[in-house]
């Protein structure tokens, strides 16, 4: 065979390409997001009443942690680092990763991280005797220290640090010496730019998130203290380590996103992007704000009103170089020529849902309303408006933009129009009336509710139920893309911009063998 | 339960849903904002919470505006001509500054807010909260208006709405359904009431809306707050921080009530204490019999044990059963009695919270509920 790729499974198991490696990591999170997707069915289908229907309540918490877990490090994780391994390499003229051979080993780690992380929840054979983690994704001690399987779970987060830490230092590699000649850093395509960032990120705080549950395992089977008030140590600890991991871990997931739709808005606005030497600047700021804001999570733990003040203004400040990407969004669109193909609808959705999600950032950035706002369901629907409408909007818009040239094949635009619309519908139905009952009272994490929350419930059930099907809906559309459909062009979208671009759809095993020339 | 099992509810509720609608909710759709507080410092938190809330929406209509006005004028389908251009140094110093600017300006009442309501000096009345899985214990230590001082209680989950939140328990949910309490704490109006919260086994947070007050209760500190309630009335709230299954299921209830009220409250609930104390302490001495014991020791299970070991006393999860377990028939009812009242593993210790009949009582009935039939009837001169 031309591209020297073994074929069959080995072509998988063995593969050192980006463009194998990446699929395998977008096949993954598709996994993982349905995986996940269904235990968040269960959570509505409980919440859909109040009174107990469905589930007992340990239940309920293991849905709720492991919703959480797999949709964090399962599907949008991931689902960013494949779309890093298809692109990076084609937008700067690279033939490949730098390290091909780790790019293999960071994603195989990865199925076997996935299947630690959920094997507790089969122990003693009964799925729904609910053995898994029940303690919420934040695992807060000492909660997660009464959990009888924390091994498991530490160990998988073991596992998933190693493939993200390899992922990154791969992707820094690749984006700091691959890059075709004249390509010069700020000449780089924005999402580029978002992930060199993003790794850095990574890279910082992945090691930060494995010493904390090194440092649960001691205290859980080795008698240290370290999150144990009663032996000298402290539970509140727990919480400033892992934020320091947290927070950032947040824009790990939102960066690449913020990059994918500074690719997609000027490609149909037909117009360059607006100030992007200011988006670059602005993403830098972001990444650099994160390490300094984590104690906003815990406004409610009894820090001295000096720390309260200091991470109150620092964590607004992040306003700042947000509102600054929504504006050069916005001045992106203005006055182009503007046509409303699937990604742009997408990417369009992303910048409105998403800044609600930052409105709402804002107030609950405010300590002293906080106070208030905290382990409700108003930071339920925050941070689902900045992961869902977010992150995954723009992941799936990145799939629409992208998959001609992955597949040399157009999605059927009507059931992509369907699939958009019933969305965007559903998922507003979903998390906006979350706000309500959260600004009302309800907190999060319960399985049962007092009957004045019941309305909006029962709204936000019936949301999840339309956005969870049409997500199958998605299935059968990637599945009918890959298998057939009209055939793309080598351009694919009138006026796309990117080196990316300048190759034949499908991309071929091996691009850029010969680096292009960037003027 | 098994996973057909699931499936079949799983559709039945959703043909349910799908058939009635919403019919079944109850509640009007008022619920659509902040609650508002009955103190002030909760007042100004609710009001600096609008402020925010409509420079948001100010900001959102002008930067949604612009999109939407892009997106219907400036379509190529209406002939719209890409500009060429693609930066302005003076824009984005511009739209840096004007967030920066009205940052600036919440910052001000937010800061004034924030250090009013950690100021927990000059008290009236001092309440320590303790969490607990899952329940809340009250100590009274200061009072400097009436005498309250030594109150002590748990307070859980009310028995009606503890009995209708069973999995399938399919009752009538009752008024202030999870937001009631067998022990309600009584505090006076318009007295600054500073509370402490720490907890006994993993994070708990005490929070209650209309109070404007949440705080996390960590075991092994202690975390202070306070609120001064404006209008008597009865006041409820929950836990807000995760704590394990029955995280939701551990409501708090704060009635105010006039200064004689609570003064009258406080001698009446003292009295009661001492009346109780006095009847443990007959207690302790007399003998019951199978049937006395089994009555109260349901009582007790349904209370305290029920959560975690079920009504059958099947168990369930990481939760042993006790139906047939070695510790509840064959083994020493010695030893049985020490779990109940020292805890094991994540099981909390019960003996700060049941008298010695209640852990005679209720160790009877598990060694004798269920099948378990040991036919061992345990008195309470058998607790420690």
């Amino acid at each position: 065979m031309s591209d020297h790729a073994p074929t069959g499974i080995k072509r998988w198991l063995f593969s050192t390409n980006h463009k194998d490696i990446g699929t395998m990591y977008l096949w993954f999170s598709f996994i993982m997001l349905l995986l996940g997707g269904a235990m968040a069915m269960v959570i509505r289908a409980e919440l859909l009443y109040p009174g107990m229907q469905v589930v007992d309540p340990n239940f309920f918490n293991m849905m709720t942690t492991m919703h959480g877990l797999i949709m964090v490090f399962g599907a949008i994780m991931p689902a960013m680092v494949g779309l890093a391994n298809w692109l990076i390499p084609m937008m700067i003229g690279a033939p490949d990763m730098a390290l091909p051979r780790m790019n293999n080993w960071s994603f195989w780690i990865l199925p076997g991280a996935a299947i630690m992380l959920v094997a507790p929840m089969f122990i003693g054979g009964d799925f729904l005797s609910g053995q898994g983690p029940a303690f919420g994704w934040t695992f807060y001690e000492p909660l997660s220290g009464q959990y009888g399987n924390l091994a498991f779970f530490v160990f998988a987060v073991h596992l998933l640090g190693f493939s993200s830490i390899m992922g990154s230092i791969n992707i820094i590699a690749t984006i700091l010496n691959m890059r075709a000649p004249g390509m010069t850093l700020m000449k780089m395509p924005m999402f580029v730019w978002t992930w060199l960032i993003t790794a850095f990120l990574l890279i910082a705080v992945m090691p930060v998130l494995a010493g904390v549950v090194t440092m649960m395992l001691t205290d859980k089977y080795f008698g240290t203290s370290f999150f144990d008030a009663a032996g000298g140590g402290d539970p509140v600890m727990f919480q400033h380590v892992f934020w320091f991991f947290g927070h950032p871990e947040v824009y790990i997931m939102i960066l690449p996103a913020f990059g994918v739709v500074s690719q997609i808005i000027p490609t149909f606005s037909r117009k360059k992007l607006f100030g992007y030497a200011s988006m670059v600047y602005a993403t830098a700021a972001i990444a650099f704000l994160s390490f300094i804001v984590w104690a906003h999570h815990m406004f409610t733990v009894g820090m001295p009103v000096a720390g309260e003040l200091y991470f109150m203004y620092a964590t607004v400040m992040i306003a700042v170089p947000t509102a600054v990407k929504v504006f050069n969004w916005t001045a992106t669109m203005w006055k182009g020529a503007l046509t409303f193909e699937i990604p742009m609808l997408w990417s369009i959705a992303f910048v409105f849902l998403f800044t609600i999600g930052g409105f709402t950032g804002l107030m609950l950035g405010l300590a002293p309303v906080d106070f208030q706002y905290h382990d409700t369901y108003f930071v339920v629907a925050h941070f689902h408006y900045v992961l869902v409408t977010g992150a995954l909007f723009a992941i799936i818009a990145a799939f629409y933009y992208w998959v001609p040239k992955w597949t040399g094949h157009m999605y059927n635009e009507t059931l992509a129009q369907i699939h958009f619309w019933v969305s965007l519908v559903s998922v507003n139905i979903l998390f906006f009336p979350q706000h309500f009952i959260g600004l009302a009272g309800m907190p999060r994490r319960t399985p049962d509710y007092a009957i004045q929350f019941a309305d909006w419930n029962y709204w936000s059930s019936i949301g999840g139920f339309i956005f969870g099907l049409s997500q199958v809906l998605f299935l059968y559309i990637v599945i009918k893309t890959i298998k057939g459909g009209e055939k793309a062009t080598d351009q694919v979208w009138e006026s796309a911009e990117g080196l990316e671009w300048t190759v034949p759809s499908p991309a071929p095993h091996h691009t850029f063998t010969t680096p292009p020339e960037v003027k | 339960m098994s996973a057909s099992k699931l499936t079949k509810k799983l559709g039945g509720l959703l043909l349910t849903a799908l058939l009635l609608g919403p019919a079944m909710a109850f509640a009007e759709y008022s619920t659509l904002n902040m609650t508002e507080s009955v103190s002030k410092i909760g007042q100004d938190m609710y009001d600096l919470h609008m402020l925010v809330l409509w420079i948001c929406v100010v900001a959102g209509i002008l930067v949604f505006g612009v999109i939407i006005w892009s997106i219907i004028f400036h379509r190529k389908s209406k002939g719209a001509k890409p500009a060429h251009f693609h930066e302005n140094t003076t824009v984005e110093v511009v739209w840096t500054s004007i967030p920066l600017i009205i940052l600036v300006a919440i910052a001000v009442p937010s800061t004034k807010t924030l250090l009013e309501y950690e100021d927990t000096t000059n008290s009236d009345i001092t309440i320590k909260a303790t969490g607990w899985q899952w329940k809340w214990e009250y100590d009274y230590i200061d009072d400097k208006v009436g005498d309250s001082k030594g109150i002590h209680f748990f307070s859980s989950l009310s028995k009606e709405s503890n009995d209708a939140r069973q999995l399938g328990a399919n009752k009538p949910l009752p008024e202030h359904y999870l937001l009631d309490v067998d022990e309600r704490i009584v505090v006076p109006v318009g007295k600054k009431v500073r509370v402490l919260t720490t907890a006994a086994d993993v994070i708990h947070a005490w929070w209650v809306p209309e109070l404007a007050i949440k705080r996390d209760a960590i075991p092994g500190f202690i975390n202070e707050s306070w609120f001064k309630a404006e209008k008597e009335g009865v006041y409820r709230g929950q836990c807000a921080e995760l704590c394990g299954k029955d995280h939701g299921f551990m409501p708090i209830v704060v009635e105010v009530k006039s200064v004689e009220g609570y003064k009258k409250w406080a001698a009446a609930t003292k009295a009661k204490a001492d009346k109780a104390k006095a009847a443990a302490a007959a207690a302790s001495g007399k003998t019951y019999s199978m049937d006395e014991l089994m009555a109260r020791g349901k009582d007790v299970y349904d209370k305290n044990c029920l959560a975690c070991h079920g009504a059958t006393g099947a168990g369930g999860g990481p939760f042993p059963a006790l139906k047939g377990s070695a510790v509840a028939t064959t083994g020493p009812v010695s030893t049985h009695i020490d779990i109940i009242t020292k805890g094991k593993g994540i099981m909390p210790p019960f003996g700060a919270q049941l008298s010695a009949l209640d852990v005679a009582a209720v160790t009877t009935y598990e060694r004798n509920a269920w099948g378990n039939n040991t036919g061992d009837v345990v008195q309470p001169s058998q607790v420690k």
